[in-house]
């Protein structure tokens, strides 16, 4: 119990107060406590900082697209799987779908380049067949829609455990009952199927809508160098590279600080609205 | 969309029989699904095979197929000889495992203590440590103050520095209090009367009920502990570094494994090679899965519902 609890009080609490240092000036020899104040100067510079709105830009449209394109692929595939009569074949594939998310990012990465890569299994097999080759690894406009399917390779089969959690709940009696009535699939879906993965959906989103300012941080971060700050620069990649790189701790921890009061406020934003139109949302 | 049914079908066949409800599907819809399927799965099994084909090649096939093989004409292991000869990655694995083994029994030692007080009402703080920990799950401290703070405890370059910060993970929590609040207060009073403290209660009851639990958050964490990169690459010398950041380095940066850091001289392409520490990167990860894969649908059930 207590070395549990002492672990949050000093990694959570204690970095927590820790992001005083958005207001000072960072001088390493005197410590976060005994750097000279700077009021907001840091927030300041930022909100000048032509980079700095880049990033955010970039976060948000990296985010709308992997809400688009990502977030049904999960459900479908959920979808697909409950509708199977074989459950041979359905824990097979559920098995095979699950597993890429137990796997790290770098491998992820390094499997794409593998297969999309200048010298790659695609390449070569044009190459084989006399077409001219791509470089979709290396191609800054490329790369939203590489790592749109980056997420959707990784955890596109993961996503679906919580939507087949809740079809595993409805009553096969429902179905039963609106089939004798005469409706036929479609209808069955709208009114059985959809009612009973709404509160799951609504959740998914309030979430990802809190976490809209970061987008894969480790994953931007691994390929950034592949294709150039300017398409892979997100919030975290830049607190990265003016912080941890730059040295600049205070600057960094400002946009950092920004970027996690911004995010708890849409939780809760977000969070009201479900409650309005009458969904239990996440409830924290 | 169809819903399925338990009951058994004709003896020795394993398709279940269609309720009579039921519309019998139309055979595009059939091919399609089946297309999806086929689809999916290859989608994740070409890439693996490609890399463990690559990596057991020889270095003349990969040449004279441009860098990559589907299927090796003369498997070989030379690439895995280099790479376990006393090198740099001979010496990651061993951190990997290292910190993998021991983050994961320290993590799961203050989680299960940590979620098992938080289970049981009226055990000091109840409500309000929660909220306070739930709250770090809303608002993480951020990148720059947990560097400084782990910089300012003296951690740098040090093992611990990939275990502490990340000791408890909120939703592992989340997931056990759970399931040890699923278990029936009956058992809790029984064992009371028969004299047992808190120690003895969570050793002899809460933990031999919850080994479905146990086995899947303890996956979390040991996945969690070999996949990171991230940690080391800030904290660490590149002479501690763990296999995902080794990987990292010469993999996906372009790096090229020399001589030196194989250990000693090199036959084999760089390519085999790569692939090579990319399979083995991976293996540990395919063999322990197989395993504790059934108990998932039960684990995250449990903390989807709670939380």
């Amino acid at each position: 119990m207590l070395p549990g609890l002492g672990y949050f009080l000093l990694f959570h609490y204690g970095a927590l107060a820790g992001n005083l240092i958005a207001f000072k000036e960072y001088v390493p020899f005197d410590g976060v406590w005994g750097s000279p104040w700077v009021g907001l100067g840091n927030f300041q510079r930022m909100f000048e900082d032509g980079a700095f709105w880049a990033a955010v830009l970039n976060t948000l449209w990296i985010a709308v697209l992997q809400l688009v394109f990502y977030f049904p692929v999960p459900l479908g595939l959920a979808l697909l799987l409950h509708s199977l009569t074989r459950d041979s074949v359905r824990r097979f594939v559920q098995s095979v779908a699950y597993l890429p998310h137990f796997i790290s990012w770098v491998i992820v990465v390094a499997l794409f380049q593998q297969v999309l890569g200048d010298t790659g299994l695609l390449n070569s097999s044009l190459d084989g067949m006399g077409l001219s080759t791509v470089d979709i690894i290396g191609d800054p406009d490329a790369f939203r829609s590489l790592t749109v399917a980056q997420v959707i390779w990784k955890d596109a089969g993961w996503g679906t455990i919580i939507f087949l959690a809740a079809l595993a709940q409805v009553d096969e009696q429902q179905y039963e009952a609106a089939a004798i009535d005469g409706a036929g699939p479609w209808r069955r879906f709208w009114h059985v199927t959809l009612p009973a993965i709404r509160p799951v959906i609504v959740l998914l989103l309030i979430m990802r809508l809190g976490d809209i300012l970061s987008v894969g941080f480790e994953q931007m971060l691994l390929q950034r160098d592949a294709v150039g700050p300017e398409a892979a620069e997100i919030i975290d990649t830049f607190v990265y590279y003016q912080g941890i790189v730059g040295g600049d701790y205070g600057f960094a921890a400002a946009a950092g600080l920004f970027k996690g009061v911004v995010g708890a406020l849409l939780v809760y934003a977000a969070n009201k609205v479900a409650h309005r139109l009458g969904e239990q949302g996440v409830y924290k | 969309m169809s819903a399925r049914t338990r009951t058994a079908g004709r003896a020795g066949s394993r398709t279940a029989v269609r309720p009579a409800w039921l519309e019998k599907p139309k055979p595009l819809t059939r091919a399609a699904k089946a297309v999806a399927l086929v689809a999916v799965v290859l989608l994740v099994c070409v890439p693996f095979l490609v890399i463990v084909s690559t990596s057991l090649a020889s270095t003349d096939e990969v040449v004279a197929n441009g860098g990559w093989v589907l299927w090796p004409a003369e498997p070989s292991l030379d690439a895995y000889r280099d790479i376990l000869d006393g090198g740099i990655v001979t010496h990651a694995l061993g951190v990997s495992a290292g910190v993998t083994l021991v983050g994961t029994l320290l993590s799961l030692a203050c989680t299960v203590t940590l979620a098992y007080a938080l289970s049981r009402p009226g055990v000091f703080g109840g409500r309000p440590v929660l909220l306070l920990i739930l709250f770090t799950f809303l608002f993480p401290p951020g990148m720059i103050p947990s560097f400084l703070l782990v910089k300012e405890l003296g951690l740098l370059d040090s093992y611990a520095s990939l275990v502490l910060p990340v000791l408890v993970n909120v939703f592992n929590l989340v997931v056990l209090r759970g399931f040890f609040q699923g278990i029936p207060e009956e058992l809790y009073e029984a064992a009371r009367l028969d004299g047992a403290g808190d120690w003895r209660v969570l050793f002899s009851v809460v933990l031999p009920l919850s080994k479905a639990a146990l086995a899947v958050v303890g996956l979390f964490y040991a996945v969690a502990y070999w996949n990171s990169w991230f940690y080391a690459s800030l904290y660490l010398e590149s002479d501690h570094w763990p296999l995902q950041q080794v990987l990292r380095t010469y993999v996906v940066a372009g790096s090229g494994l020399t001589d030196a850091t194989t250990g000693e001289g090199t036959v084999t392409a760089p390519q085999t090679v790569q692939m090579a520490v990319l399979v083995i990167a991976t293996v540990p990860i395919l063999l322990v899965y197989p395993f504790l894969q059934r108990y998932f649908t039960k684990g995250v059930l449990t903390g989807a519902i709670k939380s």
